[in-house]
């Protein structure tokens, strides 16, 4: 993110999210640190999820037997079993590997689909640029999730199998993302393009591909870690509802946790809460994690929300380490009675730097 | 289609006089010319959402293979696809369609044979109420909660108040209403557990000569205080459920833009004027933050009729989405398609009239 713009005292400190934890103070850095242990738990757990679930996802029978329908909780199904016979705490575990294997696939599609649009419409501007905004400005309007039930119509025609009904779900999602990265990037782009260092790299002679590559995608891509945090957990909720609708994945083929959530439906009026209340938290707890990761790096970019102790801290960090005419800062000119005198502004003294 | 609120604020003396019109009443001009170009816009962009799902989902086939295919012989099957027009060409089904939607003819669904303007009607009312509802439950619970978290910023209010905020947001509006269900239905049996009225209190409702289909409306016309309560608590759950998504983000942005105008010089002003404290946060910072608000306002409705998919079909609320959601399992593509271009319609004059309103409370956003 701001790779550019800080000078933390290692290389270390200067990588996307370790440079925000030093930044960060309290209630900030909690947050932080919270999204970032359970989005981390997350990974491992869909990576690991054939080693720690005690059975596959389609399982429905162990050495002792049938498991049977909808039993409680026990030794041998912690978290009971499903109405169809499936043990839920294997079908939760499994579920972290279906979400972030949408997850990804999802967020990546549409990074390249719009960041490529972006940039190309917001570069050469024109009826294409028009007609672009316009259609994104339509689709972005419109409910995701009704875009998305229509999208994974088309795409699979409801039906689902293992990686048919996966990529219909995640290209599905990325039809509806890809407006937002088009917005963000086409803004960019417009402002970068009228730079004068663009304008003399058209001097020199550089061609357009390499002045949209090389001089505009670069500067453009600043604010993309944050979309990307925030479409991450939408993409887990837009899943979830299109599983609880129906058009999940077959719990033959893979696990999915708006799917078992739909097939708990009436499991609940019946008083029968595990079946949904374990895959509900997974959705919660992985959402809330990537969210909390998003929204703490969201509030450390804007200087008005970030923590007004962080400011003073950051701050202290560049001084050490900023070059000042005649010396550090401890040495400045005037000396240390010369420093005090003059207000530090936070703000100007990250501009130094 | 949301307006952004930071359009220059250009004054008029800043303009070049040469493009100034020689009118009197510049800033009158200026809103109604807004409102004609901002209603313009809403043709086309109803026009692309519609064609956008005609196109996508005519790429799968003709709804009628989709819904009927393997149930019929081959020659039934392509004998029901010419009777409804599907094997001509599909520009002219196309055109057809387009003409249709401006009629208000959405065409008829094939798993019930009724017109889909009828299903519209007869179920919209009830996605109406709901979303009042929650709207209703949203402001309650967002903007009083966004206030106290800006105000004790940083402190252990607000830590507890952005929890609350994100878990709104990261909770599913189907698992929060199936919660609610188990816990204040089934265990404490103090709510009714789906529907949106008993059968006898439906019954009494149907009597009615002039029933409206919004079922407060009609319990109060049936002068039966037992119908109306029977009403009301079965409309709590699926409303809180649904409400307190959107209470979510309306907490999070108060607090955002209450923290910004707490800092504001007017606000220092006030206070050193001997303003109480909650009159400071509740009559001068909260006033001006509530702008950003109604310009969000409109895509909250785009989310809010998402999340009613959702919660009608948990709640077995009989809406739109509930409806949505059966088609969807029929396969009826026809009604589905219907369903989706009139929500389309929705979000777009629901945007049209927030972006109106904005405009006439903040001058700076007209263009």
């Amino acid at each position: 993110m701001s790779r550019i713009d800080s000078r933390g005292p290692s290389r270390l400190a200067r990588l996307p999210i370790v440079h925000q934890l030093h930044q960060s103070v309290g209630l900030q850095r909690g947050m932080l640190v919270a999204g970032l242990v359970i989005t981390t738990l997350f990974v491992l757990t869909a990576i690991l999820a054939p080693l720690v679930a005690p059975y596959g996802y389609s399982q429905l029978r162990g050495p002792d037997g049938v498991f049977g329908a909808q039993q409680p909780p026990s030794g041998t199904h912690l978290f009971g079993t499903t109405v169809g016979g499936y043990d839920v705490l294997s079908r939760v575990l499994w579920g972290a590997q279906t979400a972030l294997f949408v997850i990804v696939v999802a967020v990546l599609l549409s990074i390249f689909a719009g960041v490529f649009l972006g940039l190309v419409s917001g570069y050469f501007g024109g009826w294409l640029d028009r007609v672009l905004v316009v259609v994104c400005d339509a689709v972005y309007a419109f409910p995701s999730l009704l875009l998305a039930i229509v999208m994974s119509i088309v795409i699979s025609g409801g039906k689902s199998d293992l990686v048919g009904g996966v990529m219909a779900a995640a290209i599905s999602i990325t039809v509806v993302f890809i407006p937002q990265y088009f917005r963000v990037i086409r803004a960019e782009t417009v402002r970068i393009k009228s730079e004068a260092f663009v304008e003399s790299a058209r001097v020199l002679g550089a061609g357009n591909i390499r002045i949209m590559l090389r001089h505009v995608l670069r500067n453009a891509t600043r604010t993309l870690p944050l979309i990307f945090t925030l479409n991450a957990s939408e993409a887990i909720l837009t899943l979830a509802g299109l599983g609880f609708l129906g058009f999940g994945i077959e719990p033959t083929a893979a696990s999915e946790w708006g799917f078992d959530l739909n097939k708990a439906i009436s499991d609940v009026s019946s008083g029968i809460w595990w079946t949904s209340l374990y895959p509900g938290l997974a959705i919660v707890l992985v959402v809330m994690g990537i969210t909390l990761v998003g929204e703490s790096l969201n509030d450390l970019a804007d200087p008005r929300l970030r923590g007004r102790r962080a400011i003073g801290a950051s701050a202290g960090l560049v001084a050490e380490t900023s070059v000042v005419p005649g010396g550090t800062l401890t040495a400045g000119p005037g000396g240390l009675d010369g420093l005090e005198r003059a207000p530090i502004n936070p703000n100007d003294g990250e501009a130094t730097s | 289609m949301t307006t952004v609120a930071t359009t220059p604020a250009a004054p008029a003396a800043g303009r070049p006089p040469a493009t100034t019109a020689p009118k009197k009443k510049q800033a009158g001009g200026g809103i109604v010319r807004y409102i004609v170009i901002r209603f313009l816009l809403i043709f086309p962009t109803i026009f692309i959402l519609v064609s956008m799902v005609f196109w996508l989902m005519r790429t799968t086939g003709d709804p009628i293979t989709a819904a009927l295919g393997g149930r019929l012989s081959a020659d039934q099957l392509a004998e029901r696809v010419a009777a409804a027009g599907y094997d001509r060409p599909i520009l002219v089904q196309y055109v057809e369609y387009l003409g249709q939607i401006f009629t208000g003819n959405f065409g008829t669904t094939i798993s019930t044979n009724r017109p889909v303007s009828e299903v519209l009607i007869t179920y919209g009312a009830a996605t109406a109420e709901l979303a009042f509802y929650s709207l209703l439950v949203a402001f309650i619970v967002g903007i009083p909660l966004g206030m106290v978290a800006a105000y004790w910023r940083d402190k252990s209010p607000d830590a507890s108040l952005r929890i609350f905020a994100i878990l709104c947001y990261a909770t599913p509006v189907f698992f929060s209403g199936l919660l609610f269900k188990l816990i204040f239905a089934v265990w404490l049996k103090v709510l009714p557990v789906a529907g949106r009225a008993s059968t006898s209190s439906e019954l009494q409702m149907q009597l009615l000569p002039g029933k409206t289909g919004f079922y407060t409306i009609d319990a109060i016309q049936t002068g039966n205080p037992a119908v109306l309560a029977d009403v009301l608590t079965h409309a709590v759950l699926p409303a809180v459920a649904l409400g307190l998504l959107t209470a979510g983000v309306f907490l999070r942005l108060v607090r955002t833009n209450v923290i910004g105008t707490l800092g504001t010089d007017y606000v220092d002003a006030a206070r050193s004027r001997g303003v109480s404290e909650f009159r400071l946060v509740r009559k001068h910072a909260y006033r001006p933050a509530l702008i950003p608000i109604i310009t969000v306002i409109g895509l909250q409705i785009a989310l809010l009729l998402g999340g009613a998919v959702l919660t009608e079909t948990t709640f077995e609320w009989k809406g739109l989405g509930f409806m949505l959601s059966q088609f969807l399992q029929a396969r009826d593509f026809v009604a589905v398609q219907g369903i989706v271009a009139l929500l389309a319609v929705i979000v777009a004059l629901s945007n049209f009239i927030v972006d109106i309103i904005a405009a006439l409370i903040d001058p700076r956003v007209r263009y």
